[in-house]
């Protein structure tokens, strides 16, 4: 985007939902997708005279999050009740946390364009979600609408940053990073469709230089990546436009519309302006134990940016490689499993980057299973020996996937061995020459592409075992001499 | 019918009595009084008699489950209990059934106690006369014309007139110990945690803590020490273990110090009241206590922190009756009209007060000059209380500033508010108290002393009120009801 009269200025309000096997406050499980209310208790209906317990595992993944963004854990924090009427949540309060946060004043990194930028996290905070609304139709002619609470009370992770991002690219990054870290520390599975990580947006623009914020306006229900980046590419350009006319940005929520590709402004009714935020007196102040923190800090596992600088410099791989390798904690891992079975790193990033994925299309944790990362390795080093071919390779790999069988096994069972016997090449040469006396025309007359068709009927007769360096020195040799 | 239940359980024990027999006798006697008195809400007649005859068999085999085994109880409507009515004095919960038992129930019940019923209340809590139900009001079983004192007026009714051998209320401002003065029983606040919340039916969260009614001080240990302890559903329950409440009752007060607040003796106040409680605290003096002078002079201002914390923390616990999920439902053509309807028709103008008082107090912009305030005079409240308790052991003073009025007597709410300004600082600091008969006036109407300790010095506590009630006389006189 070319650089117009205006600074863009975003920060990301992202939810996490928590992959704790039970809820913020009961024991109620998490699952997703069971029978509606069928994951339900008295505390997460909120019925009268219950009491919210809070779940210390929530409270461990929040801590785990914060250390991995550099964030202070605060040695005590609080509850607190946010207050509006709304039917999905039971208690017509949420609990969450407001001038106690558990952690503060961190950084995510993140690429823009290959070049790195820092982007500071205000808080991060614990919370509940609430239930989930069923109409018949559309909310404003459904006759009647129920509720399903088998998702009030999962836990949440509402982590804020700063309103540094300068693009609507930049807000993509930050969010694909940020969703790379929480999914490596494994506490939440950062699935936008099924609504385990949520985006909301505040946006403002204001002229460049100027040191104060303009008028921002936030944005909600921005459920993929594609929507967060579209969403503020839209609300840009309106406040853009709008400014260029001197109209004055509303502070105001507003809905993006997937399918109209707009935002809308919302309804004043359709939330609140006052969430009378007050600590909640069900619960304690929670007291972080410093060693229980440290203790975290020393089980974190090596993220995502870390790693990438790693296999840069241990491996030798491009940056784009490790980039592509280290997004993925299990993929990093099955890389680094197979090295250690076979020492070429680059053959293998080279295979896993394409054999690998073009066979995985998305369920990577299938062949990680059908072809465990020793039999990877395996199948390389019988290329790398010359006992099969790349070509042969390729089938071999998928005959793995399908039987998870090894590849020594594959290719003793099919006769898969390279024919790099000159002898018998030569005779399989001479047999395809005689055979095909036109392409032998064109090549005296100076086509060179008819070689390839030769080397490409040499390898059909040898069903592609045949060794292709020596296939392409043996023609030449007798392609010169009927020349002259 | 006017036998504590420690005599109850000695006369099973040697086969005097049994179970079954006293919760008949109770029944019949619900049956035939409490068309007057108006103490209970629901009564469980067939599972007080199918709990009795447990109760008794257990007797029978000499293996009963403790001191509390067939004790017949009334439980403040406020108590969820599985599978019976639990209304909370409200239309709003009217035909509400929870399927859970609060913990203090599950506790009685593990004790072997009789569940009589469920008793009335000023809805949610709020009031100090049980006049502000929203079924009927109780009457004093000293005078039918006169208050029972409230929320917990149900519950203290039933245990004066002999409609339950002992009960469970709950006191956020002064809502156990003050219909315990003015009904002339035993009624304790306990330290706030020492109790667990779980399924009572919350008003002020900070504030709330369930405590026992008794015809005298062993009961309200014995009841105690059943329902104390920590919970795991309750994060603000203590973690101290629970000692043995009636083990140290009879050690007396002798070299204890006793503080006497100045500002807990003012002007205005009834003067048989007065005159009662300076008694009282002779009697104590003979019985070996110091006694010294101490100042609360917070004590001004609890009234008025209370009057905002409390309906700040009432606003937000209210906020669950929406006719969405349980209770009341009235129809509207849309949500926000079905809510507006159901809130109007199923709260009740005292609750609607403080509903509108405490979502002010917390709105943006008012929160710090208001709620902020307040906690900030909770502080200075518990403060002074633990200045005062380096000195004294224990504190000891009226529990009300007068006796039982007459229905309709208190239109004004201030004046009403007033009745719980000797109750309503023991909550701020989250301090044990009990209210223990100390007279009569000269209309005949009971007089409570209270005495405050420090956290969780209960045993202390009920040992002083234990000194003084049986070196007294009060507990055997009793309202004739007929």
């Amino acid at each position: 985007m070319k650089p117009g009269p205006y600074e863009v200025v975003i920060g990301l309000e992202v939810h996490a939902q928590l992959l704790t096997r039970s809820k913020m406050f009961c024991g109620c499980p998490t699952r997703f997708g069971a029978p509606p209310n069928s994951q339900t208790c008295p505390v997460c209906q909120g019925m009268p005279g219950v009491l919210p317990v809070v779940n210390r595992r929530a409270v461990e993944f929040g801590i785990r999050t914060a250390l991995s963004f550099h964030c202070r854990v605060n040695a005590v924090c609080r509850f607190a009740r946010k207050h509006y009427y709304y039917p999905d949540m039971p208690k017509n309060y949420q609990i969450s946390q407001y001038e106690e946060p558990l952690a503060e004043d961190g950084f995510l990194e993140i690429d823009v364009d290959g070049a790195p930028r820092t982007i500071g996290i205000q808080r991060l905070h614990l919370e509940e979600d609430v239930g989930k609304l069923l109409h018949e139709g559309t909310m404003e002619t459904a006759k009647a609408s129920l509720v399903d609470f088998n998702r009030s009370g999962v836990p949440l992770m509402e982590t804020v940053s700063r309103p540094e991002l300068r693009s609507p690219e930049e807000a993509a990054a930050y969010l694909r990073a940020f969703r790379a870290v929480v999914v490596y520390l494994g506490v939440c599975d950062g699935n936008m469709e099924e609504g385990s990580l949520r985006c909301d947006a505040n946006v403002s623009l204001r002229p460049r230089g100027a040191a104060e914020l303009g008028t921002k306006v936030e944005i909600k229900n921005l459920n993929s990546f594609r929507n967060v980046e579209r969403a503020l590419k839209f609300e840009v350009a309106r406040q853009t436009a709008a400014l260029a006319v001197d109209e004055r940005i509303v502070q105001e929520t507003r809905l993006w519309d997937a399918d109209r590709e707009v935002t809308r402004a919302m309804r004043s009714k359709e939330y609140a302006h006052d969430y009378r935020y007050f600590p909640e007196p069900d619960l304690v102040p929670l007291q972080i134990d410093r060693r229980w923190v440290e203790e975290i800090r020393a089980e974190l596992p090596e993220l995502p940016r870390a790693r990438r600088e790693r296999f840069v410099s241990q491996y030798g791989l491009s940056l784009t490689t490790a980039d592509i390798l280290t997004h993925h904690g299990p993929l990093a891992d099955y890389f680094e499993a197979t090295v250690t079975d076979f020492s070429d790193a680059k053959a293998v990033s080279n295979w896993i980057l394409s054999e690998f994925l073009r066979v995985a299309v998305g369920d990577e944790r299938a062949i990680f299973q059908a072809v465990p990362s020793h039999n990877l390795a395996g199948l390389l080093r019988l290329i790398a020996d010359g006992t099969i071919t790349g070509k042969i390779a390729k089938d071999v790999f998928q005959q793995m996937v399908d039987s998870g069988e090894d590849a020594p096994t594959i290719v003793a069972r099919g006769g898969l061995t390279q024919v790099a016997d000159e002898a018998v090449l030569g005779g399989v040469v001479d047999s395809v020459m005689a055979a095909n006396p036109k392409a032998i025309e064109d090549f005296k007359r100076g086509k060179t592409a008819a070689k390839k068709a030769l080397v490409g009927q040499v390898m059909k007769a040898t069903g592609g075992k045949a060794n292709p360096a020596l296939v392409d020195r043996l023609l030449e040799d007798k392609l010169s001499k009927i020349q002259t | 019918m006017y036998r504590p239940i420690h005599e109850l359980t000695d006369a099973y024990r040697r086969g005097d009595l049994t179970p079954t027999a006293v919760a008949e006798a109770y029944l019949a006697r619900i049956d035939a009084l409490d068309g007057r008195v108006g103490a209970y809400l629901t009564v469980v007649r067939d599972q007080a008699l199918a709990a009795a005859r447990e109760s008794e068999l257990r007797w029978r085999a000499g293996a009963p489950l403790g001191p509390l085994d067939g004790a017949p109880v009334a439980l403040k409507d406020v108590l969820c209990t599985r599978g019976v009515r639990t209304t909370c004095g409200s239309k709003m919960l009217e035909s509400f059934v929870p399927p859970y038992d609060a913990t203090v129930v599950e506790r009685l019940r593990a004790a072997g106690a009789v569940i009589l019923g469920k008793t009335n209340m000023d809805e949610f809590a709020m009031g100090s006369s049980t006049e502000h139900s929203a079924f009927h009001p109780t009457r004093n079983p000293w005078d039918l014309a006169r208050v029972p004192g409230g929320s917990s007026g149900g519950s203290a009714a039933a245990v004066a007139g002999g409609l339950a051998a002992g009960g469970l209320g709950s006191d956020t401002g002064g809502s156990i110990r003050q219909p315990a003065a003015f009904c002339g029983v035993v009624g304790m606040k306990p330290t706030y945690g020492r109790v667990s919340r779980y399924g009572l039916i919350a008003l002020a969260s900070s504030l709330d803590q369930i405590g026992p009614f008794a015809q005298d001080v062993r009961d309200a240990a014995l009841l105690l020490g059943a329902v104390a302890g920590h919970d795991r559903r309750d994060a603000t329950s203590i973690q101290a273990p629970v000692p043995d409440y009636a083990a140290d009752l009879s050690k007396g007060v002798a070299g204890l110090t006793l503080g006497l607040p100045d500002e807990y003796f003012i002007d205005g106040m009834d003067p048989d009241v007065e005159r009662a409680v300076r008694a009282a605290i002779e009697v104590l003096k003979e019985l070996g206590a110091r006694l010294e002078r101490v100042s609360l002079p917070t004590t001004k201002h609890s009234l008025a922190a209370y009057y905002l914390i409390l309906p700040a923390e009432a606003s937000s616990n209210l906020a669950r009756y929406d006719g969405v999920k349980f209770g009341l439902r009235v129809p509207g053509r849309d949500l926000v009209e079905m809510e507006s309807r159901t809130r109007a028709a199923g709260f009740g103008a005292e609750v609607k007060r403080r509903i509108m008082l405490g979502t002010y107090a917390l709105s943006a912009g008012y929160y710090d000059a208001y709620y902020g305030k307040a906690q900030s005079v909770r502080t200075l409240v518990r403060r002074e209380f633990a200045a005062a308790f380096a000195r004294v052991d224990l504190i000891v003073a009226p529990t009300t500033p007068n006796v039982a009025f007459k229905h309709g007597e208190k239109e004004d709410p201030l004046s009403m508010y007033l009745n719980d300004v000797f109750t309503i600082p023991g909550n701020l600091a989250g301090i044990p108290g009990i209210s223990v008969p100390c007279g009569f006036s000269v209309t005949g109407l009971p007089i409570g002393l209270q005495v405050l300790g420090r956290p969780l010095d209960e045993p202390r506590v009920l040992r002083a009120a234990y000194a003084y009630e049986q070196a007294t006389p009060w507990r055997s006189r009793r309202p004739e009801l007929k």
